[in-house]
């Protein structure tokens, strides 16, 4: 059971660190709290649903489709609501008032669109079989959203720090003020950083549906905290502290179900608030907390 | 309207004119009252009225702790939850009478706002998600089945053997009077004018002697005094429910909405928000929830990009406007 809890742990760890990296990333860039997150990778999921149902297709490749439609959709919200926020005395909390109407209009439209009751996928990513791993079985989605999770986490790391334009962004990060001194085009890097960060949540969208047993409108919002746990966890607005904050929560949760099933449902609540109280930087994060 | 609400703002009261103030706070607080006390004549839909006045008292507390605090509650529910489990239990296994566990549910929100004090130390988003993280945690414990001898679970709360339409109705108007009061009494008092001095600069609030963790202490546990109530309220009229009604995420949501849409901050505001909003959701929320999500999302992105002040601050700018052109005539 120990080995099953961890194996299962840190597969599922991965997948929520990918889940969280677009919030903590828009978090870091643009110090906008995204409550629509999780309305993003439910879009990500009936989209992954739909090529599966309708067109037949492996629904993994809603990935490919969902990057460059989500990157191109956040860059134009961005460009859209940025003067309000650059306006406002409080921009965070304006975010926060935004975001939410947002996620409910999403909510809304997806239950418009798709009815509100669950969808479940049938056939697996790579057919319907289990895997076994160190002498435990598990379903094969489980590899599978650890596979996608590691290169996609990878590319964004690879972009934030080899790339002439992750340096703009990772500067923004350190200081909006400083980046625009240094003739950083800072609208367009931030548009980009929104762009990137919906991407992630609609390419997590297409695991998901998988991980948590199917899509439905309103899972929107608990797809959000828990995004926020994980986040928090590893540190608000450190892209790498998201991985190692998905590691520590997928870990509680599995150990958590493995031996009180009861009372798991407590677990990220209760691991959320802890971590908030105690170290509100975050466990694994030595930066300064600016909220 | 638009001069009651100018008063109440405090933006033309003056020195001056001391009657003239306390004339408009107190009919601030016995206008809706009365409203509410002879809207049963009118509207025969006695548990609608209930649900219209429990939104009223709770976008009251959310104002009492967003507008002048700042603090934002996503997980406002938690205390409405407590409020009416509050008034379960204390039917249920204290045996109290439906007037008394009314009041008891109030008195179990402050409690666990006591609990929770801790969360003030958070800001902004934090605070907002980990009041939510809280409420869901409270949901969870309340529903658990290994509590089922004092929650009865996830199984439901049944309170019928206390079931009183007209108790449970005068509940409620008496709990808007009680909300209406606490809002008037909060802007012209001394914890007031502490907030509001602390939302607008706390380093400086400090030094000019305000306590700065005791002032928002305070209107935390009023905001949540607030909730409890109309848990309390809300669970006696309804007299069945389960947690997962009472704990809803969607009650802080309409609160929130409903405050932000009339004006945090104002008195008169909220009030005018959940009962056009509310009698909104009742119209088309109900048989088509998702298109009145849609409108309700759409109001929220409105007020965020475009209107912060919300219909007061609409209502309050046309008043200029109309002083600003009357002052040229002359």
């Amino acid at each position: 059971m120990v080995l099953y809890a961890l194996i299962a742990g840190v597969l599922i760890g991965l997948f929520y660190g990918f889940a969280a990296l677009g919030l903590s990333l828009a978090f870091g860039v643009l110090r906008v709290v995204n409550i629509a997150h999780g309305d993003v990778i439910v879009l990500g999921s009936y989209l992954a649903y739909e090529l599966s149902t309708q067109a037949h297709i492996n629904p993994l490749f809603a990935i490919p489709i969902a990057v460059p439609l989500a990157v191109a959709i956040g860059m134009v919200f961005y460009r859209f609501v940025a003067p309000s926020l650059g306006r406002s005395k409080d921009p965070e909390m304006l975010s926060l008032i935004l975001f939410f109407g947002v996620s409910q209009v999403i909510e809304a439209l997806a239950t418009i669109g798709f009815s509100a009751n669950q969808d479940t996928l049938l056939t697996g990513p790579v057919g319907n079989g289990a895997v076994q791993m160190f002498g435990q079985s598990f379903p094969n989605y489980y590899p599978v959203a650890a596979a996608v999770a590691v290169p996609g986490a990878l590319l964004v790391m690879l972009y934030l720090y080899r790339s002439r334009l992750g340096l703009a962004t990772r500067a923004l990060m350190s200081s909006r003020a400083d980046a625009m001194l240094s003739g950083i085009d800072v609208g367009r890097t931030s548009a980009l950083s929104f762009g990137i960060a919906l991407a992630l949540a609609a390419s997590a969208g297409a695991l998901s549906i998988y991980v948590n047993g199917g899509v439905s409108p309103s899972q929107g919002a608990d797809l959000t905290t828990t995004a926020f746990a994980v986040v928090v966890i590893g540190g608000l607005g450190n892209p790498a502290g998201a991985l190692a904050g998905g590691l520590v929560f997928g870990l509680a949760e599995q150990f958590a179900q493995s031996y009180e099933p009861n009372w798991a449902g407590l677990v990220p609540y209760v691991l959320l608030l802890a971590v908030m109280l105690i170290k509100p930087e975050g466990l694994l994060s030595r930066r300064v907390r600016y909220a | 309207m638009p001069e009651r609400v100018a008063d109440a703002s405090g933006q033309r009261a003056t020195r001056a004119q001391p009657w003239r103030r306390r004339g408009a706070d107190l009919a601030a607080v016995l206008v809706p009252t009365a409203l509410f006390a002879l809207a049963r004549t009118v509207d025969s839909n006695m548990l609608l009225l209930v649900t219209i006045m429990v939104y009223v008292v709770l976008a009251q507390g959310v104002n009492v702790i967003y507008g002048f605090t700042g603090y934002l509650p996503f997980g406002y529910a938690g205390f409405f939850g407590a409020g009416a489990y509050g008034t379960y239990i204390a039917v249920a296994s204290l045996g109290a009478g439906a007037v008394e566990a009314t009041v008891l549910g109030g008195v179990v929100a402050v409690l666990v706002a006591v609990v929770l004090i801790p969360l003030l130390r958070l800001r902004g988003a934090y605070f907002a998600i980990a009041s939510l993280a809280a409420a869901l945690a409270l949901a969870s414990l309340v529903s658990n089945p290994a509590l089922t001898s004092v929650t009865n679970g996830p199984y439901g709360a049944d309170l019928s053997k206390v079931y009183s339409a007209n108790g449970s109705y005068w509940m409620a108007v008496a709990i808007v009077a009680v909300a209406m009061l606490a809002v008037v009494v909060l802007r012209r008092s001394r914890l007031g004018l502490q907030l509001r001095a602390v939302r607008a600069d706390q380093v400086s609030a400090s030094y000019a002697g305000v306590n700065v963790v005791a002032a928002r202490t305070g209107a935390w546990l009023l905001s949540a005094l607030l909730a409890g109530l109309a848990g309390g309220v809300y669970a006696w009229s309804i007299s069945v429910f389960y947690p997962t009604a009472v704990f809803d995420t969607t009650i802080s949501l309409f609160a929130i909405v409903f405050a932000l849409f009339g004006g945090v901050g104002t008195v008169l505001g909220p009030v005018v928000g959940a009962v056009v909003l509310y009698y909104v959701y009742n119209a088309i929320g109900v048989s088509d929830p998702q298109y009145f999500q849609l409108i309700f999302g759409v109001v929220i992105v409105i007020i965020a990009l475009f209107l912060p002040g919300g219909l007061a601050a609409v209502l309050v700018g046309a008043r200029r406007r109309l002083a600003l052109r009357g002052g040229d005539v002359r």
